[in-house]
């Protein structure tokens, strides 16, 4: 098993005709992604590296199945994206898109939750990675050659801050259950306490993971969940140790504002919940090798 | 994006938010005249920088003749002031805002924000204006009232006026406190804004409410569908490499430090500026090239690196999902061959196409310093600005 996405999982690409959405789906599709077709407004009946393009989500879903689905839309019209995928009935979505406004992003976080638990949408990102279970199924950005299968769960905001950590794991032998990424935006889909819910309740994954950075609750957050609800270790790098304090460094959300946002105060917080920090990003896997022992 | 005081005044009062009368000067004389054209016996001079703190900076006077203002003026004009929020280096001052003088009988503060906890617009108040929220919340946490905004309905009056009462102001002036803040909030949704703060929000002794100071920011990913907006941008409040970087589509902020920086992503980009300082150096700047890095923007990513004079060697650290090795390293060898650097440069790659991007590396004959971690490259990056290297490692470009 593995979290929200597995080899049979059928996925839909939107904006699939763009040039970066090209490359990622012919990517995704060598990983062995279960790529079933894209969504174009106005470009149906085309096909991209052989699977169909359809007009709307809902047309999409009919002909395919689809459950899941990655989104490659420009920002004035992703927002637009992520609640046609939610009104098609997907169960997942993934949104790579950097530059959301942020109050389209509350509109589409408010849009998601007219429908009933069961059937709501889950979202993660925007402005991530995308989601991998190594040598099942990726749907996202990331090079998939750098991941191994086993069982160590990644949450993290930061795309290549994830990289990072999965290749450091792989060269140690170990592997990953799941990655996910949240994004760097202010206000995301799925927090680091939603991913981790999943985590701890995947009986494949053993160790989790997790990367944050500067700005915003959701690391203090997660440190209370983990105190109170997770039984599995989790070893916590945060980037931004060095990051002055107001200013954005380039994730919309990455900006020290309040009291707990700066790095160490998060891994203060983090270490208080039983969590173990490993205090520069090139000793992540090597703390995680070390957690499991 | 910021913008000054006066604009938001004046955004803001087209949304209904009272403000005093006011004009904006650009030289001494024109200061004593927009005061003589506004009439009145008392005026407040307040130097317009994208910056809180300008009482107590002396960027705020309150004068009693045209002859005052101009005198006071002059020695604003053209000043950096340097308040708690500027840095050392301070702001300009270019613009001056003169405003007519109003009785106070209570300040109240008044933001509203993005709050990133309930990930929905927030209405932040207290009794206590004047002062910063920051102190607020150490010293009389409880005077602070907040209400966050359902996003499908928006503010509701109820909601104005559970703030109105809390904030103790009389009935016979609720509604047009009411009014103010439906006003504030309209202004931050349709304008895509991040913050609006009105502090003080005052209550005059003739019971007006009105917006004494004003600041607002907007939502730069936002700032495409408001070109009214972009247009009270700023240029010279900003950092002149930053806002040359965001020109560009490139993230960057300036440090205090000497080892530049080039990454891809924000978080790695940070990680790497927290490695270098473990590893005894100082970055002199944070930059994200982003996604879909082509060679051009690597290249100009080396140009806005090395306009940074304190820069004394330059590490690239890329790690490719989205933007390739080839990619980049194709980028390097680019800019190193059109821009003249005379530091030492350190490349670590990794991810997608990481050999055609070495090869590129290595087939262009330049004396790059090459790395395969991001510790490796990061001591390295120390080491070479350390050691002060003989004159064949570093890179002359023709």
């Amino acid at each position: 098993m593995s979290i929200y996405l597995d080899r049979d999982t059928k996925v839909l690409v939107q904006g699939i005709t763009g040039k970066m959405a090209r490359f990622h789906t012919k990517d995704m599709i060598e990983y062995g992604t279960n790529v079933v077709g894209g969504v174009v407004p106005g470009k149906g009946g085309e096909t991209v590296e052989g699977v169909p393009v359809f007009n709307t989500m809902k047309e999409a879903v009919a002909e395919t199945g689809a459950e899941a689905t990655l989104v490659f839309v420009p920002p004035p019209f992703a927002a637009d994206s992520i609640m046609e995928a939610a009104d098609a009935g997907i169960r997942y979505c993934v949104c790579i898109t950097d530059g959301i406004p942020a109050q389209d992003m509350i509109r589409v976080k408010r849009y998601m939750y007219r429908y009933p638990k069961e059937r709501r949408m889950v979202l993660t990102g925007p402005n991530c990675a995308g989601t991998i279970s190594p040598g099942k199924a990726l749907l996202g950005i990331m090079p998939g050659h750098i991941y191994l299968q086993g069982n160590v769960g990644i949450v993290g905001r930061s795309g290549t801050l994830g990289y990072e950590a999965a290749a450091q794991l792989k060269e140690r032998g170990i592997g990953i259950s799941t990655s996910v990424g949240i994004g760097g935006d202010p206000i995301n889909g799925s927090s680091f306490r939603d991913i981790l819910e999943q985590f701890e309740n995947d009986p494949d994954t053993h160790t989790i993971c997790m990367i944050g950075e500067i700005g915003g609750p959701q690391e203090a957050e997660a440190a209370e969940y983990i105190r109170d609800h997770v039984s599995k270790p989790v070893v916590a790098y945060v980037a931004g140790l060095t990051a002055p304090k107001g200013r954005t460094m380039g994730h919309a959300g990455a900006i020290i504002s309040a009291f707990g946002e700066s790095a160490s105060e998060k891994v203060e917080i983090l270490t208080a919940a039983g969590v173990t920090v490993a205090e520069n990003p090139a000793v992540i896997g090597e703390t995680i090798e070390r957690v499991m022992q | 994006m910021d913008i000054h005081e006066y604009q938001a005044k004046e955004v803001l009062s087209n949304f209904g938010v009272e403000v005093p009368p006011g004009a904006l000067a650009y030289s001494p004389e024109q200061a004593a005249y927009r005061a003589r054209e506004m009439g009145g016996e008392r005026w407040v001079v307040k130097a317009q920088i994208h910056a809180g703190g300008r009482g107590l900076a002396g960027g705020v006077k309150v004068c009693n003749s045209d002859v005052e203002i101009q005198e006071v003026t002059e020695n604003m004009f053209g000043r950096r002031l340097v308040t708690h929020q500027t840095g050392p280096e301070g702001k300009g001052i270019y613009r001056v805002y003169v405003e007519a003088a109003v009785p106070i009988d209570r300040e109240i503060y008044l933001g509203f924000v993005l709050d990133r906890t309930s990930q929905r617009v927030m209405i932040v108040a207290s009794a206590e204006g004047g002062m910063e929220i920051e102190d607020i919340s150490a010293d009389r946490p409880d005077s602070i009232v907040r209400a966050t905004v359902e996003p499908a309905v928006g503010l509701q009056e109820f909601q104005c006026r559970e703030i109105a009462f809390k904030l103790g102001i009389d009935a016979g002036m609720v509604q047009q406190m009411v009014r103010t803040l439906q006003g504030c909030f309209r202004a931050f949704t349709e304008l895509d804004a991040t913050m609006v703060e009105i502090n003080p929000l005052v209550i005059t002794g003739d019971n007006r409410i009105l917006a004494l100071d004003a600041k607002m920011t907007f939502d730069d990913n936002a700032l495409f569908r408001h070109p009214q907006i972009s247009e009270l941008r700023d240029k010279s409040q900003e950092d002149p490499r930053e806002s040359r970087a965001a020109d560009r589509g490139l993230s960057y902020v300036g440090l205090d430090g000497n080892i530049g920086c080039i990454v891809n992503g924000a978080g790695l980009a940070m990680a790497t500026m927290d490695t270098i300082m473990l590893a005894g150096g100082e970055p002199a700047n944070f930059l994200d090239i982003g996604g879909g890095a082509t060679p051009e923007r690597v290249a100009k990513a080396f140009r806005l690196v090395l306009s940074d004079a304190k820069v004394e060697a330059i590490l690239v650290n890329i790690f490719a999902g989205i933007n390739r090795c080839d990619w980049v390293a194709e980028g390097v060898v680019k800019a190193l061959r059109e821009v003249e650097v005379n530091v030492p440069v350190i490349v670590r790659l990794a991810g997608t196409n990481v050999e055609e991007g070495q090869k590129i590396l290595a087939e262009s004959g330049l004396p790059l310093i090459r790395a395969t971690t991001l510790v490796e490259a990061a001591e390295r990056a120390v080491g070479a600005w350390q050691s002060d290297l003989d004159q064949s490692t570093k890179v002359r470009a023709v």
